[in-house]
């Protein structure tokens, strides 16, 4: 039986963002699509199948992720979502998806802040991709 | 409408009444600074009282009476002054004696008046008086809209300056802990990106020491009379590598003399940023048309693209600093986001307009106009807000 190679939608208008993702997880095996907009990502959505999402909450319009993860999880609620922000570094606005009451309106399963650790990047993926098949 | 609070210290209870009935009911109107002021009154029969009064709530104005049974009106007045205050006194004094007004007034006093006064007279000191409190009021917000023009400014930059170092270093750390594996091909591809992010850095440096030039209005002009057609030559050139790179083709349409008294890195700087934009924004394959006119009173240049072109509302924030317009298209065009409110900037000092035309994947037509005797000199410290735009003309 072969496994089967996990895809990762890389959803973010920072461009060095996607292009350093792009890298680091086609090193560990990950087949990898990128969208520099809401508009891209979904146009993708609508042709392939993912295993995972990785979106930045601010893209052209300033809640284009939340929009995003909101389609995704519409689409699909299975499918995990990884939030990514600038927003606390740039605002001190602080917002999380930890708690079930936080998911309930963050559609994501996880947020993470910027600079993203590839380390911490890796260890999420792994997490919410375990026991996918 | 304004609401200036007035306290008026005098041990005669006839005088603060009297004070207190012209004054209450009265409106002032200032038309020259655009205000209207109404009036607050209290009331202090003693010095002591009043420098209570003053403590708990300082006041506008203080109608202050020279002779005051404990304190004097002069004691008051220094400790105002001492406690620096901020609040203008009118001095009140019981005869017409010039020493003690003199007195009053080097001790801080904004103005007097000898009793016995008429309401006329009151009305007078008071509205000269309000006069002042506005105007300085003005100014407080304007120094305030000022800073916080500067603070927002900075702050813009300093997130500008932190993503691109944000970036490199995310390459870096990745090279040096070879994340990517033996794939050379990446890394080779992260070192490419880390350099076009410095070349970026550079260029918002370089803009953004052009920009503090202009606003500090430290950089001494130099003056000359130029063919302005000969600067856009050279801007031209300079771009030509670039545009030849896309296969854009530059072309100068200019039949006669454009002369101007003008500073030639100024104008350079205006025509650099012009063209470079139209053909940054510029389809592969695109055109660019610059054209320099002039007649009698100004030159106009004017710099035609067929790029991707801006939306209305874009267009409305085209010109502020550090405003770059964001979208599929854009994305991959590197920019300071002040080429454009530097240029504004410039085209203040000659009297200047720039105004722009746009169509969504039609293309932008710029246009500069610089008046050859710039009536008087504008300011040039012009604000994020004030400009000026010719819309769907």
């Amino acid at each position: 039986m072969t496994r089967t190679k996990h895809t990762i939608l890389v959803a973010d208008d920072d461009e060095d963002f996607v292009a350093m993702t792009k890298i680091l997880l086609e090193a560990q095996g990950y087949e990898v699509l990128v969208a520099g907009g809401q508009k891209e990502a979904e146009k993708l959505l609508a042709a392939r199948s993912v295993s995972l999402a990785i979106v930045d909450l601010m893209m052209e319009h300033e809640d284009g992720g939340f929009a995003l993860c909101y389609h995704i999880k519409k689409r699909d609620p299975a499918i995990p979502v990884i939030l990514v922000t600038g927003v606390t570094s740039e605002t001190g606005l602080e917002f999380d998806a930890a708690t079930d009451e936080e998911r309930k309106w963050v559609k994501a399963d996880v947020m993470l802040a910027k600079p993203v650790r590839a380390e911490q990047m890796r260890r999420e993926i792994t997490r919410l991709l375990a026991g996918k098949e | 409408m304004n609401e200036l609070r007035v306290l008026v210290i005098d041990d005669e209870l006839g005088m603060r009444l009297g004070a207190e009935r012209v004054l209450s009911g009265l409106t002032i109107d200032l038309p020259d600074v655009g205000e209207q002021v109404r009036f607050l009154v209290a009331q202090a029969e003693s010095g002591e009282e009043g420098l209570e009064k003053i403590a708990a709530a300082v006041p506008d104005l203080v109608l202050l009476d020279h002779k005051l049974p404990g304190m004097s009106g002069l004691d008051v007045l220094d400790r105002l002054t001492a406690e620096k205050r901020d609040v203008l006194t009118i001095m009140i004094t019981a005869y017409a004696s010039l020493e003690t007004a003199i007195s009053a007034t080097k001790r801080g006093a904004y103005d007097f008046l000898a009793k016995p006064f008429t309401p006329a007279e009151l009305k007078a000191a008071v509205r000269k008086a309000a006069h002042h409190v506005m105007l300085q009021r003005q100014a407080r917000r304007l120094a305030e809209e000022k800073r916080q023009v500067r603070f927002q400014f900075i702050s813009v930059l300093a997130h500008e300056l932190k993503a691109p170092l944000a970036a490199i270093e995310g390459y870096l750390r990745i090279i040096k802990d070879r994340s990517a594996g033996n794939d050379q091909a990446a890394y080779d591809q992260m070192l490419d990106r880390s350099l076009i992010r410095l070349e970026g850095m550079r260029k918002l440096i370089v803009d953004l020491l052009d920009l503090t030039r202009i606003e500090s209005g430290q950089k001494q002009r130099d003056l000359k009379d130029l063919d302005v057609r000969e600067v856009a030559r050279t801007s031209i050139e300079t771009l030509l590598p670039s545009a030849r790179e896309r296969n854009i083709a530059v072309r100068l349409h200019a039949d006669a003399p454009a002369v101007l008294s003008a500073d030639r890195g100024e104008i350079e700087i205006i025509l650099n940023n012009l063209v470079s934009n139209a053909v940054k924004y510029n389809r592969n394959g695109g055109q660019v048309d610059v054209t320099v006119r002039a007649d009698e009173q100004s030159v106009t240049l004017e710099v035609r693209d067929t790029g991707i072109g801006m939306s209305r509302e874009d267009l409305e924030r085209l010109f502020q600093d550090f405003v770059r317009i964001k979208n599929e298209k854009t994305r991959n065009i590197l920019g300071s986001g002040l080429g454009l409110s530097t240029l504004k900037k410039l085209a203040t000092l000659y009297g200047g307009e720039v105004s722009v035309t746009s169509e969504p994947d039609v293309g932008s037509t710029f246009t500069v106009v610089l008046r050859k005797r710039p009536d008087g000199q504008k300011d040039v410290h012009a604000t994020r807000d004030d400009h000026r735009m010719a819309e769907g003309n």
